[in-house]
């Protein structure tokens, strides 16, 4: 398993064996990628030609502003989401706060892109909103004109990384501290705005770094909305119209690989040395406050308000997928099972290759991550800091960007036996979905080593069992709970991942659900089989992750039950 | 409050309304109950704190003293009942219309603000001009001391320093009551003797009404003018702390404050007088003004004196025994004795000097008490 021989040696065996796996699939592919940015295209020189280029272009400069316009914008209306929600359900006393938080959560279950199309039913200039507006009162909204519809349709996919974070934030505010406040004559907003806020802000810098990147990033929603005109898009209609020597595209990689290490490091910058969660002795605890009658009016409001724009997506692709003709009307005309029967009968590939490639990618994941968890925690070999830095480091990496790496490294590379470049063999989406699940993977396991004692450990070596042997019957069973979360968030993110898939996939045969949805989402007459695929792929996300949950619980609980018993025994 | 603080001021048995300051309040609390859910946590409590007093909330934990503090400020569930300040009746405002300043055992300083950010907010949330902020923060840091610390952060200063400024924060918006609770009870056992002296003083130099709540008797018994002993959600008692020591009201407030012996039995009439009859053969006339019927007899360990001869004296004026002793601690300044006395065991401490020396296990002895010391508790 993972460590095949006795002392160091199984240890250096099983790092050099992962760091090759990082350096072959994740350093060698976006090192290539930024070396060519840098490359005259004829010479192979060194050369800032291509950069100038890129900027005396007035598309790229526009697709450059409008990239950067959208992810601050996102941020912004993704806060507005975000930061009611998270207020309200941890510092008051507030009844379905739980329900709420849990709701919050779900966009995260949803892919983006499959939302978008729904959000174009909805909220689009032909949309249910806009005809309401326009029979009763007379005018329209552009909610999802041009760049307002990608802002809109992002900041409702991805506000949950802000309340998750600021909510954890908030939570650990000690009572007291809010309550001195109110001592001293402050309440309200002012309370919220001097003191409350400023406390949680690292809990909000971190989640909304995340937001930035990810918009910043992302292929699928700008393509499926046909916002062509920003970063990502342009990268992949370079690549895939013009060809892989443009050089275009790699400086367009470069560039969001740079945005996503800064906007990483401004929210370590500016949450370093602020870890403000003070629950003291003696303090307030985490006794939360009262709503009055009418701040507690004035809070359902806005809660509901924001709960049905944040469920749209999954209104919209309901009805879609159930509707039979819905154009030009508030709701569909008429109601079949016909778009499931026809993704039954047809679309069942997309559904099998998506089980197989987020599967594997995903139990990929979890070996990667145990072995590499536990080389760190575990072991003194030297460097081993470098395969936790390489694995997390993903997180930085687009799609996209890992997309045209494998493209330009492995087209040449012809595989063995099956006698196709690895680049167009379909084991190659499994490896980018791997890389790119890595870094959930990673988390999870690391947190569940660090709850396993090493005493534990110590044991059963004192017992005479080998490193081997205590990994295979100690360690891993006990970090079991934390294993299978690890490979449930992997495999559900993978399944509906997009950005590095679109540019992998070389026959529709060996497609993923998320192509599918995407090339049936093309066509007018596809949106039903379109939304009925997406129904099932949020299904099965929503499953997946419902599991995660139990798993992480479980062993939670199982871990509780553990500690009762020590104590009971005197342990 | 400065590093050479002054020996205190005796605080024996005043009420002290003439040490007031100019803004003193007096506080009036009546009838409050308070619950959380089903639970009373405050079943009715009055109480009147006089103007400029320093008063000491005391009892265990559970017994409602942070909860009543905290609902004078205006935390918590809403009361019933009537907290009134001077005049005014402050029970259905909010806690940031009261100007009551409290100053929170967590101290709850603001990690984000620099101390001087810390001690100006209360003045900034007033509305005041930036211009007479600042001398008045300063001032307030001057009497506390940390001047020159305005610019720190508070994770910079020691647990004491930072209690120091959630003081000033406290005073320098200038409420009209100050409520500590448990001020000292997040200090280094050496910090606690030299904050409480100076917290006195600060207290006598402003005048301020100020409640101090603790489960030590001690912190209580050193800084309070009077004190309220607090159990189960009621007030047992209040006074001044060598009233409340030397005449509990009941067994509660006997046995919460110091270590006391207590003997079951009953007051009986004897002719025309009243006479205590309790277990282990303790038998003594009682002032004739106590009611017959079960009581318990209550002494204190030091009022008891071994040895001499169990004769000598009014045989009215002591109650004298013969036992042996079982235990013996040696505390220092004193010898605690436990000495059985007819199958019961009594607590005796006597002082400790240098040619005295500290009876075996096992020795036989006697001892007499002063009958007028003893005190006769109903419950």
């Amino acid at each position: 398993m993972i460590f095949a021989g006795r002392g160091q040696w199984g240890a250096f065996g099983t790092g050099g064996f992962v760091l090759l796996v990082l350096l072959v699939f994740l350093v060698i592919p976006v090192g290539k990628v930024i070396y060519v940015a840098f490359q005259q295209p004829d010479t192979g020189a060194f050369t800032l030609v291509n950069f100038l280029d890129f900027f005396n272009t007035s598309l790229f400069r526009e697709s450059f502003y409008n990239s950067l316009y959208v992810a601050a914008m996102s941020v912004v209306v993704a806060s507005l989401i975000a930061i009611p929600l998270a207020y309200f359900t941890t510092r008051f006393r507030f009844g379905a706060a739980a329900l709420l938080q849990t709701l919050g959560v779900i966009p995260l279950i949803m892919p983006p892109f499959v939302g978008a199309v729904a959000m174009q039913m909805i909220f689009g200039a032909n949309g249910s909103i806009n005809l309401l507006l326009d029979e009763y009162f007379g005018f329209t909204i552009p909610f999802m004109e041009g760049l307002n519809g990608v802002i809109l349709v992002q900041a409702i996919h991805y506000f949950p990384f802000i309340l998750i974070n600021l909510s954890a934030s908030l939570a650990n505010i000690d009572r007291s501290v809010e309550e001195s406040a109110q001592n001293l004559g402050s309440y309200g907003f002012r309370l919220f705005r001097r003191i409350v806020f400023p406390l949680a802000m690292p809990g909000y810098v971190a989640g909304a770094a995340l937001v930035f990147l990810k918009v910043f990033d992302d292929l699928g929603t700008p393509l499926l909305l046909n916002v062509n005109n920003m970063l990502a898009p342009q990268a992949y209609l370079r690549i895939s119209s013009i060809g892989i020597t443009d050089p275009m595209g790699y400086v367009i990689s470069v560039i969001l690989v740079a945005f996503s290490l800064f906007s990483l490091w401004l929210s370590y910058f500016v949450t370093r040395g602020r870890d403000y969660a003070s629950l003291e002795k003696g303090g307030g605890g985490l006794g939360k406050r009262d709503l009055g009658t009418w701040g507690r009016l004035g809070a359902w409001l806005v809660i509901l308000i924001i709960l049905l724009i944040v469920l749209t997506p999954h209104i919209g692709l309901l009805l879609l997928s159930f509707g039979t003709i819905w154009s030009f009307s508030v709701l569909p005309d008429a109601y079949t099972l016909a778009h499931y029967r026809e993704v039954f009968s047809t679309a069942m590939p997309y559904i099998t290759n998506t089980l197989i490639y987020a599967g594997l990618a995903a139990l990929f994941d979890v070996i990667l991550a145990t072995a590499i968890a536990y080389l760190v925690w575990r072991t003194g070999i030297p460097g081993r800091q470098i395969l936790d830095y390489l694995g997390t480091a993903a997180v930085a990496v687009p799609g996209v960007v890992l997309g045209i790496g494998y493209l330009r490294v492995f087209h040449d590379f012809q595989v063995p036996f099956v006698d196709k470049p690895l680049a167009s063999w379909w084991v190659i989406i499994v490896v980018a979905l791997m890389i790119r699940r890595l870094p959930y993977a990673l988390r999870a396991c690391t947190a569940a080593l660090q709850q396993v004692s090493i005493a534990l450990e110590e044991a059963a070596l004192n017992l005479g069992a080998g490193r081997f042997r205590t990994v295979h019957r100690i360690v891993v069973p006990l970090m079991a709970g934390g294993i299978m979360a690890g490979f449930v968030t992997s495999f559900a993110t993978a399944a509906v991942e997009l950005s590095a898939t679109i540019m992998l996939v070389s026959a529709e045969s060996d497609a993923p659900v998320a192509y599918g949805i995407y090339v049936y989402m093309q066509t007018a007459a596809g949106r039903g089989p379109g939304a009925a695929l997406g129904v099932l792929a949020v299904l099965l996300v929503g499953i997946a992750t419902y599991l995660s949950h139990r798993f992480v619980e479980r062993s939670r609980e199982v871990e509780e039950a553990d500690r009762r018993l020590a104590v009971a025994q005197g342990a | 409050m400065n590093e050479h603080s002054q020996p205190a001021i005796s605080a024996t048995g005043a009420t002290a309304p003439g040490r007031a300051g100019p803004k003193a309040e007096r506080l009036v609390i009546e009838g409050l109950r308070l619950a959380f859910g089903a639970n009373e946590v405050l079943k009715g409590v009055d109480l009147v704190i006089e103007p400029g007093e320093f008063f000491a909330f005391l009892g265990p934990s559970g017994s409602g003293k942070s909860t009543l503090l905290r609902a004078i400020a205006g935390f918590g569930p809403k009361p019933s009942g009537r907290i009134l300040i001077g005049e005014e009746e402050i029970t259905d405002e909010p806690p940031w219309k009261r100007n009551v300043g409290m100053v929170f055992q967590s101290y709850a300083l603001w990690p984000h603000m620099t101390v001087w950010k810390n001690v100006a907010f209360g003045l900034e949330e007033r509305g005041m001009r930036r211009s007479e902020i600042a001398p008045r923060v300063r001032r307030a840091l001057e009497l506390v001391g940390l001047a020159e610390f305005a610019d720190r952060r508070p994770s910079q200063l020691s647990g004491g320093q930072q209690q120091r400024v959630a003081l000033a924060r406290t005073l320098v918006v200038e409420p009209r009551v100050l409520l500590l609770d448990e001020p000292l009870s997040n200090l280094d056992a050496n910090l606690r003797v030299q904050v409480r002296r100076e917290l006195k003083q600060l207290q006598r130099q402003l005048g301020i009404t100020t409640i101090f709540v603790t489960h030590d008797q001690e912190e209580a018994n050193t800084t309070s003018d009077r004190m309220a002993v607090l159990n189960d959600g009621l007030i047992q008692q209040v006074g001044a702390p060598v009233e409340l020591y030397d005449r509990p009201a009941n067994l509660f407030v006997a046995t919460f404050l110091g270590s006391a012996n207590l003997i079951e039995g009953e007051v009986l009439a004897d002719g025309g007088r009243r006479l205590f009859s309790g277990r282990g053969g303790f038998r003594f006339p009682v002032a004739a003004a106590e009611p017959e019927g079960r009581a318990h007899a209550l002494f204190r360990p030091q009022i008891v004196h071994l040895g001499g001869n169990p004769a000598g004296g009014d045989s009215n004026e002591f109650f004298t025994f013969s036992g042996r002793v079982v235990r013996a601690e040696f505390l220092g300044m004193l010898v605690r004795y436990g000495v059985e006395v007819a199958g019961i065991e009594l607590l005796v401490d006597e002082p400790h000097e240098p040619d005295r020396p500290v009876l075996p296990e096992g020795a036989e002895v006697t001892g007499r008490i002063l009958t007028r010391q003893i005190r006769i508790l109903r419950g």
